[in-house]
């Protein structure tokens, strides 16, 4: 473990937690990343559905620890790049790499968050998160309930995620996502139906996990909540990656 | 930590366990189904004890046929609703857990009706096993077996289209012939004493063999069909 601790450390100089989370799940997560792993490498990828072309020939790549704001107009193939890159759609043309690992390694070492909550409306909040906590090798209630009050829900909440708010359902979704604490963050709209409080909580939750060396790629329309966290942004416009450059309110 | 896949099966059996006594989804429509083709048929047909020794395997099994079939569409409908099966996809876990999982849950779900709907088999179409009774337990076990891991193959791979509720249907039956054919032959031998199920029971556990092992390799591709 040792070994891998150090890799690790190399790989991406950042916080004692950061280290520790990986160590803890490394039988899951398999060998160490090398130094030269990028956390997503989009190579020419496109995406076809019947005639319409969702995504056509982007290419990018995102850095270790980096912020990254992917913004387009409504259809401008956001959701989908996020889901190829997840893994949950297969890209048409061109390759999707995720730390350069095969798919069940680099899903270990991912969290994503949906438009929808992918979560059971008959299970309570921590019910939820026991299931898909088990399906990355934790079995420990503590980093769940960690969580859950890291995204502002109490952990002894009984009531179905059924009769949640919509914000509480936002939050939840995003403990789902982070609670095995990944390296590559994607999430799809996570702000959308929440108040202003929890998105400022939710924003402050999503830099300390950048500060503490996670890779986060975040669709959202709702720019003015990043202005001084992200460090790019990704423009998509049907289908194509048509800008990228550093966030307004960042120095360069 | 380590995902081994017994232990993820069992996950996911508690999970759809503690999702079906919350909803009752699945056992309700299963059970309001096989009641109403029991109760119909014998007002319709009206078989002395004699016929209903040879009829009864046939209705008994088409009635779990179709109950099964209702069945397998609600439990993974519940995997598609808010996109949870997503979270199962993106997840490390291997996909066999699911479907064992789901498998033994649907399992469970089909011998809870089963041992419901017997008495009622029992008292309509007055039935007595002129052979050996507890050979019936091993016939339903296995023939509810080769149902559910079938049924619970096509309907993931029906889910997600338009007409899923005839889709299902019409992959699993055929497919599901030889052992329904098994299933009601053995059933009809117990029930009319006529002749040793022992060839049918064996060939009934030869078609679970070959289902279980066909459907768990192909279950990673058509969970992750577009």
């Amino acid at each position: 473990m040792r070994v891998e601790i150090r890799a690790a450390a190399a790989w991406r100089p950042g916080s004692a937690r950061r280290i520790f989370a990986i160590a803890g799940q490394g039988e899951l997560r398999g060998p160490p990343l090398t130094a030269d792993a990028l956390p997503v490498k989009v190579d020419n990828v496109s995406k076809i559905y019947g005639r319409t072309a969702a995504v056509r020939n982007v290419s990018l790549e995102l850095q270790p620890g980096k912020f990254y704001v992917l913004r387009g107009e409504n259809g401008a193939g956001k959701s989908t790049l996020l889901r190829m890159i997840a893994g949950l759609s297969e890209a048409t043309e061109g390759r999707i790499t995720v730390f350069s690992l095969p798919n069940r390694e680099a899903r270990s070492r991912m969290g994503y968050m949906a438009h929808a909550p992918l979560l059971y409306d008959e299970l309570s909040g921590m019910e939820n998160l026991r299931f898909f906590a088990q399906l990355y090798g934790i079995t420990s209630d503590a980093p769940l309930h960690e969580t859950l009050r890291r995204v502002g829900l109490d952990p002894e909440l009984a009531r179905r995620v059924g009769q949640y708010s919509q914000g509480m359902r936002q939050r939840l979704s995003l403990a789902r996502a982070i609670f095995h604490s990944p390296e590559l963050l994607l999430l799809d709209e996570p702000f959308s139906n929440v108040d202003p409080e929890s998105a400022a909580q939710i924003t402050r939750l999503l830099g300390s996990m950048r500060s503490a060396g996670a890779t986060i790629l975040l669709v959202t329309h709702q720019l003015g909540l990043l202005a001084n966290m992200a460090d790019e942004f990704l423009l998509l416009s049907a289908g194509r990656l048509v800008d990228r450059g550093v966030m307004p309110g960042v120095k360069a | 930590m380590s995902l081994s896949i017994a232990r993820l099966t069992a996950s996911n059996v508690r999970k759809d366990l503690r999702l079906e006594w919350r909803s009752r989804d699945v056992l309700n429509s299963m059970l309001f189904f096989a009641g109403l083709v029991v109760i119909i048929f014998s007002f319709t047909v009206e078989p002395t004890a004699e016929e209903s020794r040879h009829i009864a395997g046939g209705l008994i099994w088409i009635a779990f046929l179709f109950s099964t079939t209702m069945a397998l569409n609600q439990s993974w409908a519940r995997e598609l609703r808010n996109g949870v099966l997503d979270a199962y996809r993106v997840a490390p876990a291997p996909p066999e857990a699911l479907f064992l999982g789901k498998c033994l849950a649907n399992f469970l779900f089909v011998l809870v009706l089963e041992c419901l709907m017997a008495p009622l088999f029992v008292i309509f179409y007055n039935l007595s096993a002129l052979g050996s009774a507890w050979q019936l337990v091993i016939i339903f076990l296995l023939g509810t077996w080769a149902l559910v891991v079938n049924g619970t193959f096509f309907a993931v791979m029906s889910i997600r289209t338009r007409s899923r509720e005839l889709m299902l249907p019409l992959l699993l039956l055929p497919v599901s012939i030889p052992a329904v054919v098994s299933m009601v032959t053995a059933t009809t031998m117990v029930l009319s004493g006529e002749g040793s199920p022992v060839a049918q029971m064996k060939l009934l556990a030869a078609f679970c063999a070959v289902y279980t092992t066909a459907c768990l390799l192909l279950f990673e591709t058509v969970l992750n069909a577009e």
